[in-house]
Formats: structure tokens, C-alpha cells, sequence
């Protein structure tokens, strides 16, 4: 920790202590979202997400591939995620971080459980199913790429279209038939900078913060989580969080399905 | 998870290989097994075989790393390419592994007193010999034995486990069927003095209520597997003293 970010640490924290933060929200509350879908032509779908300053955008390419000897009638889904050069002083060009695969395989994870995408949906026949890549790419970061992340991920899913596959070929230009998305995942990321703990930190309360607490929900169930950083928590703050989890819900679902309906 | 092939996992109220719901597979664990680390562990839990190994506290590499208030932590946790019932895994750090090793030294980052050593790097390496669901579990219980073993500040002796939810069931401590066809399954570790949550992981669909219920039996296994952990320690001691 460099030493400016020592002090504003201390100040981050002198400020909880009345319940106050840098900015003027409170403490389970997000800051401004705004989500743009379909901004590039060439991939299958695609969203921008702000999420106060930092701003993600997520692109969906679909690929025919063999059906994996394992798994014959299911089709392929990942996530990658990339913290680019661009978005942040700190971040370096190279392979990626293991920042950057946690937060892929979080957002993926998420997805996954949420059963958001049937992948047995994505069989063509037997020789062919379609992959779906989502790539996360960080344009600029100020904390919390988490959420930004899986609402992009999942707006981008949301307004994807199925290219069409004749003779052996994909034609990316002539789709018409949307990607099924079967079930709407939130997901709601916690700091805890000191003894208190937030919503949705940006990016000075990230520097400030022992511990970090992911849980996405579906409404119902708690569908995946992940704690991060050298804090503790304990079974009083999880549960707490959780129900703070589940009343996010609603407000992050209507977000992304504001931007169907546009 | 919807899975169309789903073998049977729980038979008159038994499971497949006829443990209770709240029951853990046999574990043990020998402590001290490599000469050369400054700690080690080996470790038995129902086919998981685990080795641990912890070296330093030593100069950081590279040096520009280093923190001269106190010391960095490496983790490396790793399935060997032999170590699954499947083909012959691709050696080299996967996503997975690289994100369980990430997860693993942020448990360790909390328990070992780091102020202690200022300027240094300890290592800890986690080979999985052989898996059978519970690896990262197994590997974080049994680095927290080489820890100990090789005299570092530790502030308490972390324990983990995972809770599955096969059907309407709550079970501890999946075995590699379950963990595959679970409807949910959280590995979780633990600082057993103050019960705090060190590690946290879930995926699949818990309710409020399943979530509290996984705590309450993930805290009872937990007394269990630090009495053979502290055994362990103990019998270092007693075979040096010999």
C-alpha cells in the first residue's frame, strides 16, 4: 500500500465510523449504474456497464466447435476476463492476473449455477455445438468490477444472438434467433475497511478494505460466493449480507431488463 | 445444477460409500515429512492424498516484492497430472488452480503473524497427489499443520471443509460424486478460536436457511478435524523428543 493510500485509508475509515463514505450514499447503496447494450456490431452481443467510474464492457462471440467426449449434447459457456493497461495505472500488460481469472471465474460461476444458460441448448447435433465466449474487458477501473462485471456479462448474454450455422459454416452476419437466457443473476459485492462493511466499494475503499464478500443471488437462492483478501468474517456479517444481497435483487434485475425492453 | 444422469447418491438414507450426513471421511496426518522444508505435511482424507510443504521465512524473490514491515506470502496449490480418476491433467498452473492458490494464500495471509517477519517470503507449496473431491479443503488443512510444523508465528491453526447439498440434503465433507452432481457445495475455512471465515466459496443454490444449517455442521466437523491436526503436531514433538 503506497502511502497516500495509507492515508486516505485512515480517513475512508474515520468517515464509516459516522456512517458517512467519500461519497454521498450510504452504505448499501450502489452508486449510479448505467448499461448500454449492443455497442459493437461484429460480436453476438454485447454491453457496456458504469458503475459509477469504473466501466466494463463485455463482448459475446459464438463458435462451433466438437462437443467435448464428456459431455456429448451440451454446447460450451466461459468467461474471460481482462484488466487492461488502459483502465488503471496499477495494471500492467501480460498474461492474466490472478485478479483477473478470479474475477472471470466469479461472474462465470454466478452464471453457472444460476443455470442462466442451458447448455444443452447450445447442441447443434452430434457433431457440433455452439461455445459461447464472453470476454470482460476493464476500460477503467475505480472498484468493484465484480458487479459491473456480471451485469455486463449478463446484459451482453441477454442481447446476444445465435448466428446461423449452414454447411459446416457460420454466418455471423444473418442471425436472427436470440440467445435463451433462462434465469437473471445479481450480484452484490462487500467491503469491509475496518470493522464496517460496505456495498459496492470504489476504488479507494478497495485499497482501504481487509476483506471482500461476493454473493450472487436469482431472487431465491443464494446461487455463488466468494470471499477475497486476508480478512475475516464472521457468520453474523454473512448472514446479514446476505439478506442485503437478496434486497438488491429487484433494483439490479429491473437495470438489465430496462435494457431488453429498449 | 440439472444433471440428466445423476446416479443415486443417497440410499436409505446412507450415502454411497455409507457415511451419515454429518459424518467426514477418515483423516489423517503426518506432520514433519520432508526433510527439506522448513514444515511439512502429509495428509490422508477418505482418497484425497495431500502433500504440504512450507519453506522460509527467506529472501524474496524477486526482490522488488519485498515489504520491509512485514512478509509476503506465496501459495501454490497444484494437482499432480496423475491425480484424477480422468485422463492425464495438463501440468502447469489452470485457471482453477491459479484461483485456488490466490484463495488459499489469503487464508494464510491472515494467520500467520507477518509482522514477525519483516523483509522475507514464506512459501507454502500444496501438491494434490491424488483427488477425490475437497482438495483445496484438504490442502488448506493440511498447509495449516506444515505451518505449525515449521515453528511460524501462527495465529491459530485454520481447519477447512466443504458442505454439500445433494437434493433436500445438507452433507459434509462431498466426496468427488457428490461434489459433481451436488445442488450446491461451499468450502469454507476457518479460524476455530474466534469461528471466523477465512475462506469462502459457493456455488449452486442454497437457501437462507440451507446456508445457516452448512455453518452449523461445517463448525461441528471442524472440532474433529483440528483434534487430528493438533495430534499431528503432537506427535512431531514426541518423535523428536525420543
Amino acid at each position: 500500500m503506497s502511502s497516500m493510500d495509507l492515508i486516505r485509508s485512515g480517513y475512508i475509515k474515520e468517515l464509516l465510523e459516522n456512517g458517512k463514505r467519500l461519497e454521498p450514499r450510504g452504505i448499501n447503496e450502489f452508486r449510479q449504474i448505467a448499461i448500454k447494450c449492443n455497442v459493437l456490431g461484429n460480436a453476438e452481443g454485447s454491453a457496456q456497464v458504469d458503475l459509477g467510474n469504473t466501466r466494463v464492457l463485455a463482448g459475446v462471440k459464438m463458435v462451433v466447435e466438437e462437443p467435448h467426449s464428456d459431455t456429448p449434447d451440451e454446447g460450451n459457456f466461459i468467461v474471460s476476463a481482462e484488466l487492461l493497461p488502459i483502465a488503471s495505472a496499477e495494471y500492467e500488460t501480460g498474461p492474466p492476473s490472478p485478479s483477473a481469472i478470479e474475477l472471470a471465474r466469479v461472474v462465470d460461476r454466478g452464471i453457472r449455477a444460476g443455470n442462466c444458460i442451458d447448455l444443452k441448448n447450445l447442441s447443434i447435433d452430434k457433431e457440433h455445438v455452439w461455445s459461447v465466449y464472453v470476454d470482460l474487458y476493464v476500460l477503467n477501473y475505480d472498484g468493484n468490477l465484480f458487479d459491473a462485471g456480471t451485469l455486463a456479462v449478463m446484459s451482453a448474454l441477454a442481447t446476444s444472438k445465435i448466428p446461423k450455422f449452414e454447411n459446416e459454416e457460420i454466418k455471423h452476419t444473418e442471425s436472427d434467433e436470440p440467445l435463451r437466457v433462462d434465469n437473471t443473476i445479481t450480484s452484490t459485492t462487500f467491503c469491509k475497511i475496518g470493522n464496517k462493511i460496505v456495498l459496492d466499494p470504489n476504488g479507494a475503499e478497495e485499497a482501504a478494505m481487509s476483506t471482500r464478500l461476493t454473493i450472487t443471488t436469482d431472487g431465491s437462492c443464494i446461487r455463488a460466493m466468494q470471499k477475497g483478501l486476508s480478512g475475516s468474517l464472521s457468520i453474523e456479517d454473512i448472514n446479514n449480507l446476505v439478506e442485503i444481497s437478496f434486497s438488491k435483487y429487484d433494483e439490479l434485475k429491473k437495470q438489465i431488463q430496462s435494457v431488453l425492453n429498449r | 445444477m440439472s444433471h440428466a444422469n445423476k446416479p443415486e447418491l443417497i440410499i436409505n438414507g446412507k450415502r454411497t460409500d455409507g457415511r451419515d450426513f454429518n459424518e467426514l471421511r477418515q483423516l489423517k496426518i503426518e506432520a514433519g515429512i520432508l526433510k527439506n522444508a522448513a514444515g511439512s505435511a502429509y495428509l490422508e482424507w477418505g482418497n484425497n492424498k495431500v502433500l504440504a510443504a512450507v519453506y522460509g521465512p527467506r529472501e524474496v524473490v524477486p526482490k522488488h516484492l519485498t515489504d520491509s514491515t512485514k512478509a509476503i506470502v506465496k501459495c501454490r496449490y497444484s494437482m499432480a497430472p496423475f491425480s484424477s480418476l480422468s485422463e492425464h491433467g495438463r501440468s502447469g498452473p489452470n485457471r482453477r488452480a491459479t484461483e485456488i492458490s490466490k484463495v488459499i494464500k489469503e487464508v494464510f495471509e491472515n494467520v500467520i503473524i507477518l509482522n514477525d517477519y519483516p523483509g522475507s517470503e514464506i512459501d507454502i507449496f500444496i501438491e494434490i497427489l491424488q483427488g477425490d473431491g475437497g482438495t483445496r479443503t484438504a490442502g488448506i488443512t493440511a498447509a495449516a499443520v506444515a505451518l505449525a510444523s515449521a515453528g511460524i508465528a501462527i495465529r491459530d491453526l485454520v481447519y477447512a471443509v466443504s458442505a454439500a447439498k445433494i437434493g433436500e440434503n445438507l452433507v459434509i465433507d462431498p466426496h468427488m460424486l457428490e461434489d459433481n452432481y451436488s445442488d450446491a457445495d461451499m468450502p469454507v475455512a476457518v479460524s476455530p478460536k474466534n469461528k471466523e471465515i477465512l475462506l469462502l466459496q459457493m456455488d449452486g443454490g442454497y437457501t437462507r436457511e440451507e446456508l445457516k444449517k452448512a455453518f452449523e455442521m461445517i463448525f461441528t466437523a471442524g472440532e474433529k478435524i483440528t483434534e487430528v491436526q493438533k495430534d499431528s503436531i503432537r506427535k512431531l514433538y514426541e518423535s523428536v523428543s525420543k
